[in-house]
């Protein structure tokens, strides 16, 4: 049948145009989506594709973070713009919500539910019968480790159980597209850890995971692509060592290295254009260097090793993280 | 996790089972909004609001010996006090329309105070099937208050009027016929009240706003006497009171209409509610979250 296919111009040309169409249905996709609160600006002229796997959202307070989550879930309509989300709308709930699990930033419930009801509450809202809604809502409640406090009332959960208890409402249908807003807010260091692990589990199992936080340096560790937001635009997407590469060649790279003559090392370095700073460390057992040309700069530190018989103990790029990045383009540091 | 071609695939299912999957949703959103309806603390103020005329009649007709009495020997004035005070100015002019006006504007303005709407908007429910379950949630709540708080005031009126003739009152005589009125005029009043307070609480969030939405429509409503008879046929009450099995007075200096027959009045009520829920269906689909602005 498939050779027959591969024989036929036309429905090659058809299999093609679908597959297309499949991959298009697979992304997030912004095109040119702004949203102004009153005069107030949310988002400007946004163009995004997603595609499946961690994908963070940084930025300051107000940013835009949120309004671009709500905008995915329709919480609130864009000014101009479309938004697709595996290929429909936001405007169609009743398809979009079997495949989107949203966990926001409101730390609020229904009154006087526990855990578990919390969890299972919404879920006939998906066609399921009884049964299959207590399986689902126990199912999420042991991803985020909270079975034991399932029976306990919402209202008596520390900050961190009525993040996880969210998290598992969101994730109780199995959507195949989950939006965090600072998910890991309020969680201890193992809550945190858990579900940076069950993110990428989420991801590996092929889901988008769209994740908002302050945390960079968690950020850094889980994401697969980011997109860093300042003012209500988009200033930079992609992978964070790309975006580092592609918006920030310009910046100089700080570069760490340890070894038995710094002094020799600054002198021989400090001739080279690309060398923007050479430091000594106060140990005098090291320095750091920052350069516009990384590939230039180990090319010639490796040739420096070999001429002057340098002993070298380590090299590593001190700034080449999400954090860096942010302080580039933002003006601000993460936490 | 779900693989996204499967959704897909059931995605597209057909139109029966679109109604199917409608009145399982409506049915899950009964079911968690009824609770929420009587078991929450905002539930507390059409307790007081169904209780009290019930209270009220019951006393004067239990430990009132003297007004037990007369109403025993002329129980067409019984009746006359019953329809014209306990019913009309008690039950429906006061508990039905401000227990109507609490419970069906608090259906969607109360989660947004309580910051729980969101919930429901993330769910994958066609938004007009939400307003459609959370107004059938009000009703059930409501009748069954405000029919309880109906059906206990016309226990206390039999009760004065003793046995055996209000036995006989009741199977012979015009009683039962007189009480099913009655709740049906209660349902009625549940059916407009409720329709037109929850678009209230959906266009306007503001509690002051909304309240003085309430009393402008309670002095419309209270002052429909006055008002000539094309004007009148659009307030709840007109239709409500074409129904009365007791004529109800309404003072000197009423405009007389042409009371409605209850085969208009009955199907032109549900019209209008039928309208106003549309209303709130096409306002409910713009409708965005914006707690923060609250």
């Amino acid at each position: 049948m498939e050779a027959a296919l591969n024989n036929n111009p036309e429905a090659v040309m058809e299999q093609t145009v679908e597959k297309a169409a499949v991959a298009a249905d697979r992304m997030i996709v912004f095109e040119d989506v702004s949203k102004f609160y009153g005069e107030i600006l949310g988002v400007n002229r946004v163009n995004l594709n997603i595609a499946p796997g961690i994908t963070s959202l940084v930025g300051p307070n107000g940013s835009g973070k949120t309004t671009l989550m709500n905008l995915m879930t329709g919480l609130i309509q864009p000014t101009r713009g479309r938004i697709s989300i595996l290929g429909l709308s936001p405007y169609e709930p009743e398809k979009l919500f079997r495949l989107l699990g949203y966990c926001g930033q409101f730390d609020s419930f229904p009154a006087g539910m526990t855990g578990f009801e919390f969890v299972r509450a919404f879920l006939p809202l998906h066609g399921y019968k009884k049964q299959q809604c207590d399986e689902l809502a126990w199912r999420a409640l042991e991803r985020v480790s909270l079975v034991e406090a399932a029976h306990r009332k919402v209202a008596g959960y520390s900050k961190g159980m009525r993040q996880r208890v969210r998290l598992a409402q969101s994730i109780a249908h199995q959507p195949a597209v989950m939006i965090l807003d600072e998910p890991l807010n309020g969680l201890d260091p193992m809550a945190r850890a858990e579900a940076i692990a069950l993110f990428r589990e989420l991801a590996d199992e092929g889901l988008h995971l769209i994740i908002s936080s302050h945390i960079l340096h968690e950020v850094d560790t889980m994401s697969d692509s980011v997109v860093l937001m300042n003012n209500g635009y988009v200033v930079a997407e992609g992978q964070v060592q790309g975006v580092r590469e592609e918006k920030i060649q310009d910046h100089p790279l700080q570069i760490a290295v340890r070894c038995d003559q710094p002094a020799l090392l600054a002198a021989r370095l400090f001739t080279e254009p690309h060398i923007v700073e050479a430091r000594i460390h106060e140990d005098r057992r090291g320095l750091f260097i920052r350069t516009r040309d990384v590939d230039r700069f180990y090319t010639q530190l490796n040739r420096i090793v070999v001429e002057s018989d340098l002993s070298l103990e380590s090299v590593a790029t001190v700034d080449d993280d999400l954090n860096a990045v942010y302080q580039y383009l933002i003006g601000t540091g993460g936490q | 996790m779900q693989n996204p071609d499967v959704i897909h695939q059931q995605l597209t299912g057909n139109s029966s089972a679109s109604w199917s999957l409608w009145l399982h949703q409506m049915l899950a959103i009964l079911r968690l909004e009824v609770k929420k309806n009587f078991l929450s603390r905002r539930a507390t103020l059409i307790y007081l609001l169904a209780g009290a005329p019930v209270l009220l009649w019951a006393a004067l007709v239990t430990f009132d010996s003297g007004a037990r009495r007369d109403f025993s020997q002329n129980f067409g004035e019984a009746q006359s006090i019953f329809a014209n005070f306990i019913y009309e100015g008690l039950i429906l002019r006061t508990a039905v329309f401000f227990g109507c006006a609490w419970t069906f504007m608090n259906l969607f303005r109360g989660e947004m105070v309580d910051k729980s709407l969101h919930y429901y908007f993330l769910s994958p429910v066609r938004r007009e099937v939400l307003v459609a379950g959370k107004y059938f949630s009000g009703l059930v709540t409501s009748i069954f208050l405000f029919g309880s708080s109906t059906v206990g005031a016309l226990f206390f009126l039999c009760l004065a009027r003793g046995y055996p003739a209000n036995v006989d009152y009741l199977v012979n005589g015009p009683g039962l016929k007189h009480s099913l009125t009655y709740l049906a005029m209660t349902v009625l009043a549940c059916i407009g009240y409720g329709a037109m307070f929850m678009v209230i609480g959906l266009f306007f969030r503001n509690l002051i706003v909304t309240l003085l939405l309430a009393l402008l429509f309670y002095g419309l409503e209270w002052f429909n006497f006055l008002m000539p008879p094309l004007l009148k046929k659009l307030s709840v009450i007109h239709y409500i009171h074409s129904l009365a099995p007791v004529p109800i007075d309404e003072g000197p200096l009423a405009i007389i209409g042409e009371p409605t027959p209850w085969w208009v009045a009955v199907p032109g009520m549900l019209i209008i509610t039928a309208l106003v829920l549309i209303a709130a269906g096409t306002r409910i689909r713009r409708m965005e979250v914006h707690y923060g602005n609250e």
